[in-house]
């Protein structure tokens, strides 16, 4: 970290705002909701100063609508919700997957299923990482574990979604969302009114018509393009991010995302002061998720464990990256539990 | 170097804001640093705490279960964290409201310090929490006190030069006491 800039004590959710800013963030609609309402609380300050469009919007059902109509202008556009209130904004979500519309969606989760409660939970997992509504589709998701990554994340979610012209979304907890830490502002806010200009919408005098869409009812066409999405789902992983902490000559890996990937990094160095080798592989982008990378690891002929917070989800996708070479142990925090790196100590010590 | 601390007291006594006003201080000296704030349904009255952990070194976890340190400024936080400090760990007691008795001078380095007294004879009862955060400033050295000073000044700036003023000497009276001046 370049130790001359200034850094700042912000929370993960205010990292995320302050990144959207800088990224160039030009529209902002959501609907508050526990534990993520720093998020517009910040940018209704600080976004509406530099000329953008903020806008509490009557529910989650049209905040999402109003990114997918601004996506369509070729916008930089965003929305910020918790569990429940994604829930609400999938159908949109999934039209513009189908429309091929870039947008940054933010879920600081709750505990569910339903309201659940306001405690940390990774429980949303399969929802973000398998589309998350109707219909084949992906979105890509990261999933940062620090208020920087918070920042630096947000900033590269906007590129990607332009990129692939496709939904990116942020997959942290209330853990992130709610604790400080210092961040670095390393991008100065800039809008290229030019990123869309192969394909959003401004009225077609003087070109061709274009047509966003997700409706496909002609002969071959929805095959058509659900072959072109998948495609483009695959080429994703030319963007595979992910940590590798004190694997080199660990015995026992620890795989986790997120808060819990920090959180399971104290544990490991707890117990590497007893002498036991442990390292940690978190992944960063959750779809794509890092197979190879974690499966060039199990070659080596480590020993693994899930820690998730929640009953078991990526635990699946650990287990189709190690398939046929060995498999993970499974450790479960359940939602609402807020972990410490104690609980993931006898657990991980149990495999030694 | 290391440090953590769990911050604990009543709703209202000023807990999350010592907690940021060390973070704050922690980061302008150039260390790693994260606070944690309690997350969960609070209300004025009830318990209130937060976990600073400061050090040199990236941090992995913002969470701790048995800090190295504690700030214990009301009895139910006594009951609550005592148990899960860490055996020799420093432990910081608000004695002018918790009893004495139940502190564990055996098993850790207990400084039983009589804060909301000393707050009020400084003028305003209301500055216990500055003592106690000086006190545990005195105590461990993680952070100067001059850039606690300076995160003070940060942290109040929308109050009277006054107030800060007296803030600044009921941090620097815990910071005596702490260092064992």
């Amino acid at each position: 970290m370049d130790k001359n800039r200034e850094r700042m004590l912000v929370k993960g959710n205010e990292a995320i705002a302050i990144g959207a800013l800088d990224a160039g963030v030009e529209c902002y609609f959501a609907y508050p909701i526990t534990p993520q309402s720093d998020i517009p609380e910040y940018l209704s300050r600080e976004l509406v100063k530099l000329g953008g469009e903020f806008v509490q919007a009557e529910s989650e059902l049209a905040s999402i609508n109003m990114v997918l109509g601004a996506a369509a202008c070729g916008k930089r556009a965003m929305t910020s919700s918790s569990s429940p209130g994604i829930s609400l904004k999938q159908e949109g979500i999934s039209y513009m997957a189908g429309s091929e519309l870039p947008a940054v969606i933010v879920n600081i989760t709750r505990g569910g299923p339903g309201l659940g409660g306001i405690q940390p939970s990774q429980g949303d997992y399969f929802q973000a990482t398998r589309g998350g509504g109707h219909g084949d589709y992906r979105t890509m998701v990261l999933a940062p574990s620090t208020c920087q990554e918070c920042y630096d994340l947000t900033i590269e979610a906007f590129d990607l979604a332009f990129k692939y012209r496709n939904p990116v979304l942020i997959l942290g907890d209330a853990i992130l969302g709610q604790m400080k830490e210092p961040i670095t502002r390393w991008k100065q806010r800039t809008i290229d009114p030019n990123e869309a200009n192969e394909w959003k919408l401004t009225g077609k005098k003087g070109r061709e018509q274009r047509i966003l869409k997700s409706l496909f009812l002609g002969d071959g066409e929805m095959e058509e393009h659900n072959m072109k999405l998948w495609k483009k789902y695959k080429s994703m992983e030319q963007d595979l991010k992910w940590e590798e902490f004190s694997v080199e000559d660990a015995e026992v890996v620890a795989v986790a995302f997120g808060s819990i990937g920090r959180i399971a990094k104290s544990s490991a160095r707890k117990l590497r002061e007893m002498g036991y080798k442990v390292g940690v592989f978190r992944p960063i982008t959750l779809f794509p998720f890092p197979y190879e990378p974690l499966r060039k690891l199990a070659m080596s002929g480590k020993r693994f464990i899930t820690i998730e917070n929640n009953t078991g989800q990526m635990v699946e996708d650990v287990k189709l990256a190690l398939c046929g070479v060995t498999d993970t142990e499974f450790f479960a925090n359940m939602p609402g539990k807020v972990s410490t790196p104690e609980d993931f100590i006898e657990p991980i010590k149990k495999m030694f | 170097m290391y440090q953590d601390v769990i911050i604990a007291g009543f709703g209202g006594q000023g807990v999350m804001l010592i907690g940021n006003v060390l973070a704050y201080a922690a980061m302008e000296q150039g260390l790693n640093v994260t606070y944690m704030p309690v997350y969960g349904v609070e209300m004025r009255g009830g318990t209130a705490n937060c976990t600073v952990v400061i050090s040199d070194e990236e941090i992995g976890s913002p969470i701790i279960y048995h800090p190295k340190t504690l700030i214990i400024m009301n009895q139910p936080s006594l009951e609550k964290f005592q148990p899960r400090l860490v055996e020799k760990g420093l432990l910081i007691v608000n004695s002018s409201i918790v009893d004495e008795s139940l502190v564990d001078k055996e098993k850790y380095y207990a400084l039983a310090i009589p804060v909301n007294k000393i707050a009020d004879e400084l003028g305003d009862i209301r500055m216990a929490n500055m003592v106690a955060l000086g006190v545990w400033v005195g105590a461990t050295k993680a952070v100067e006190l001059d850039m606690v000073m300076k995160s003070m000044e940060k942290h109040m700036s929308s109050l009277k030069k006054q107030v800060v003023e007296n803030n600044k000497k009921a941090l620097l009276e815990g910071y005596k006491i702490g260092s064992g001046e």
